[in-house]
């Protein structure tokens, strides 16, 4: 239970369907250094929304210190990637380790059969093949499936998503109805552990001399200028960039090594094939043939058609049928059968486009 | 499901005669305490009494007894309203690293406004040293705070020797004994202490309720101001039915523990026997003897304490361990830390605390669901798995 109308409503509708139900809250922050105010999670006021919910609902409440963990599994994870030049995603390895790792071992201290979260995602166990299925939740726009794509099977079998065959706008209305005071309050936007306005103070403080100034160049290695720091930018990134030429200038790669912002033209910025890595199967596979899936690149990309070639070393080879735009290494890559997850895994090099210096 | 309350040292429930003597307050004697006619009088004998009861407990005189909101309240005067007062330009405290956190948080906001603070550290029974305070005295020490037993793990304080110590320097000398009260027999002459803290809530009274003894002569500046309550020391309308609540339980008190509380005592010591003969890699926190009759801290290896204490929360069997933190999760406990004890020992750690009510079928209860979480939680852990099988 995070605080948020989604978690709390999750409490509630299990309660309703006869399950014993204990709330739990993860403390991922430091002592003194959460959020202020109530503003979607994580701070001591949201700690108090999942505590108010849990009182109307007569059930059990406790908070977690995972501080430690958080650190290690996801902050840690964040500024390396950035510092490696990748646009990391902290939520997927949240749930994978922290979440659905710690949290669901103290879950199971507790004697729990299961954890339950207030995702947008259906679960499934599918007779035939003996496996939980993952889903896409019935709300396309809220779908979450894609930051759990990494879940194992023993992690999915002990699973409750209540909110997977519900809109958002049924959820806030049935929390309404059951008289839940965080019916209205706003969704988190950004990423949970960082509160400033932007990461880059974050990543400055944290990554300290690694965030070094370097060229930006072209794709033939032509110096156009300098920037501030590999951490600052993102492929596809145009915003800046400080370069006057006669045409916009979008990121479309960056050289860690040689700390450079590698630029193109809006034309540049789109690729259709790269390359995943450790990759994990929901939906088994046999690693020599190929197939089609629709593969999303990032939380907020709508998925688009592709074929698959799975390699040795839990690779796999993503083709695109059209262009996608700015394809982010450090990005997931999560690949769906319609409305299931058939697995995913983690872009590392981009196969069209090529940096010569 | 019944339930079973083993956390004494966080509170305790009210005594029924002391909800007795406390609804007269809250009912027909009304008046403020100050009121000049018949009804602030009648108030007044309430409060007046009640000091006296307070008084009596430690072998003080009424005037030295201050009422205060509670015994975090008592801390914060007793070390601010002396640092305040000296005037000193450079003030010195010397204090203890297990001190409670009304303490140590009072003393780090000091620091933060120029005090020097020294944090004497402990043994691994989490005892001060008093040689210790003798070498850390300097030409500024204005004060010397530490407490008389410790609400974790149980530790009584050679109070009597540092009283000397300090007397012999011409040091202010307070000590924290709210854990103490009802417990173990407080004389503040004996101790040779110039300020001690109590509170209501751990004897048995009312929560909302504490007291300070200053001793006659001695001059702290009040935290509190807007009125001459308290001979001008703690400002506000008092608390009078939590007054006489206090008072009360000041006197039960003082009657239960001059028939000797050896009970809580030999329950506790049955408690911990039973402990060590049914589970395995258990460790007693705090000193074997000197230690508060009904507290028991254990550490259990390679588990986590939160898990036990939920686990013993969802049968009904209430303790505690370590402290909370502002949304409720467990931080670890400073006092274990400051007594040597490894991280991954101490994060196995719970207190127990008997109290008055507490009977040999709760402990045998309580013995028999602890040592099945125990083993539970204990084949889940990896840790576990290699001592079995014999590695590390």
């Amino acid at each position: 239970m995070s605080g948020g109308v989604d978690s709390s409503l999750a409490a509630c509708l299990l309660k309703e369907k006869g399950f014993e139900v204990i709330g739990v809250t993860m403390r991922i922050w430091k002592e003194g250094e959460g959020r202020d105010s109530a503003y979607g999670c994580c701070g001591v006021a949201d700690v108090e929304d999942a505590r108010h919910v849990a009182q109307q609902l007569g059930i059990p409440f406790y908070v977690f210190n995972l501080e430690e963990e958080f650190e290690k599994e996801v902050i840690q994870y964040f500024c390396r990637e950035y510092g490696r030049g990748r646009t990391p995603n902290p939520c997927i390895l949240c749930n994978e380790r922290v979440k659905f790792g710690t949290l669901m071992k103290k879950a199971f201290e507790l004697k729990a059969d299961y954890l339950a979260t207030g995702h947008y995602a259906r679960l499934e166990f599918d007779d035939r093949s003996g496996r939980y299925f993952l889903k896409k939740g019935l709300d396309r726009r809220k779908d979450q499936s894609y930051v759990l794509f990494s879940l194992t099977q023993d992690q999915l079998g002990h699973i409750l998503l209540p909110l997977g065959e519900y809109r958002k706008e049924e959820v806030r209305e049935k929390a309404f109805q059951r008289g839940l005071r965080v019916h209205d309050k706003p969704e988190s936007q950004e990423v949970c552990f960082i509160h400033e306005a932007s990461y880059h103070s974050f990543l400055q403080e944290r990554l300290k001399e690694s965030v070094a100034p370097g060229p930006i160049i072209d794709k033939d290695g032509s110096v156009l200028g300098a920037h501030k720091g590999i951490p600052f930018y993102t492929v596809g990134q145009r915003r800046g960039l400080r370069l006057a030429k006669g045409k916009p200038l979008y990121v479309i790669g960056i050289d860690p090594e040689k700390k450079a912002l590698i630029v193109g033209g809006e034309e540049e910025v789109y690729g259709d094939n790269f390359i995943a890595n450790s990759v994990s199967w929901i939906v088994p596979q046999k690693v020599t043939s190929s197939l089609l899936a629709q593969v999303k690149i990032r939380y907020n990309h709508p998925g688009s058609e592709a074929v698959l070639f799975p390699k040795t070393g839990g690779e796999v080879e993503v083709r695109f049928k059209s262009a996608q735009k700015a394809i982010t290494p450090g990005q997931a890559a999560v690949f769906y059968d319609g409305e299931v997850v058939l697995g995913g895994g983690w872009i590392k090099e981009v196969k069209k486009l090529q940096a010569q210096s | 499901m019944s339930r079973i309350y083993l956390d004494y040292n966080a509170t305790t429930p009210l005594r029924p005669e002391i909800l007795e003597a406390m609804l007269p307050y809250l009912q027909e004697v009304y008046g403020n305490p100050s009121s000049i006619h018949l009804f602030g009088q009648e108030a007044k004998k309430g409060i007046e009494e009640a000091r006296e009861k307070v008084a009596q407990f430690i072998h003080a005189s009424s005037m030295e007894i201050i009422f205060t909101g509670g015994g975090t309240e008592a801390n914060n005067l007793a070390i601010k309203g002396a640092v305040y007062a000296s005037g000193e330009k450079k003030c010195h405290i010397i204090t203890s690293s297990v001190e409670h956190q009304a303490v140590l948080m009072t003393c780090r906001h000091l620091e933060r406004k120029g005090v020097r603070v020294t944090y004497l550290p402990v043994d691994r029974y989490g005892m001060v040293d008093p040689e210790e305070v003798r070498r850390s005295i300097s030409g500024e020490t204005i004060l010397i705070t530490v407490m008389h037993s410790n609400n974790e793990v149980g530790t009584i304080q050679p109070i009597e020797e540092i009283g000397k110590i300090s007397r012999a320097n011409g040091i202010l000398f307070h000590s924290d004994a709210i854990q103490s009260a009802g417990k173990a027999p407080i004389d503040v002459h004996v101790l040779g202490v110039d300020l001690l803290s109590m509170s209501g809530h751990k004897i048995y009274g009312p929560k909302g309720v504490g007291a300070l003894f200053l001793r006659s002569g001695l001059k702290i500046e009040p935290l509190i101001h807007g009125g001459h309550h308290e001979m001008n020391r703690r400002a506000g309308t008092e608390n009078v039915a939590g007054i006489v609540g206090f008072g009360r339980a000041a006197e039960l008190s003082s009657a239960s523990l001059g028939e000797g509380q050896e009970p809580s005592c030999a329950l506790r010591d049955y408690f911990w026997e039973r402990v060590r003969e049914r589970i395995d890699y258990t460790h007693l926190n705090g000193h074997p003897m000197k230690r508060l009759p009904n507290t028991l801290n254990l550490s259990f290896e390679f588990v986590r304490g939160e898990s036990i204490l939920i686990d013993l929360d969802l049968h009904g069997i209430a303790v505690s361990a370590g402290s909370a933190c502002a949304s409720g999760s467990l931080e670890s406990s400073h006092v274990l830390a400051a007594m040597g004890i490894p991280a991954s020992v101490a994060q196995g750690s719970l207190r127990f605390s008997l109290g008055r009510e507490t009977t040999r079928e709760e402990i045998d209860h309580t013995v028999k669901v602890l040592e099945e979480a125990v083993h539970r939680l204990r084949q889940m852990s990896p840790l576990y798995a290699d001592v079995k099988k014999g590695g590390t």
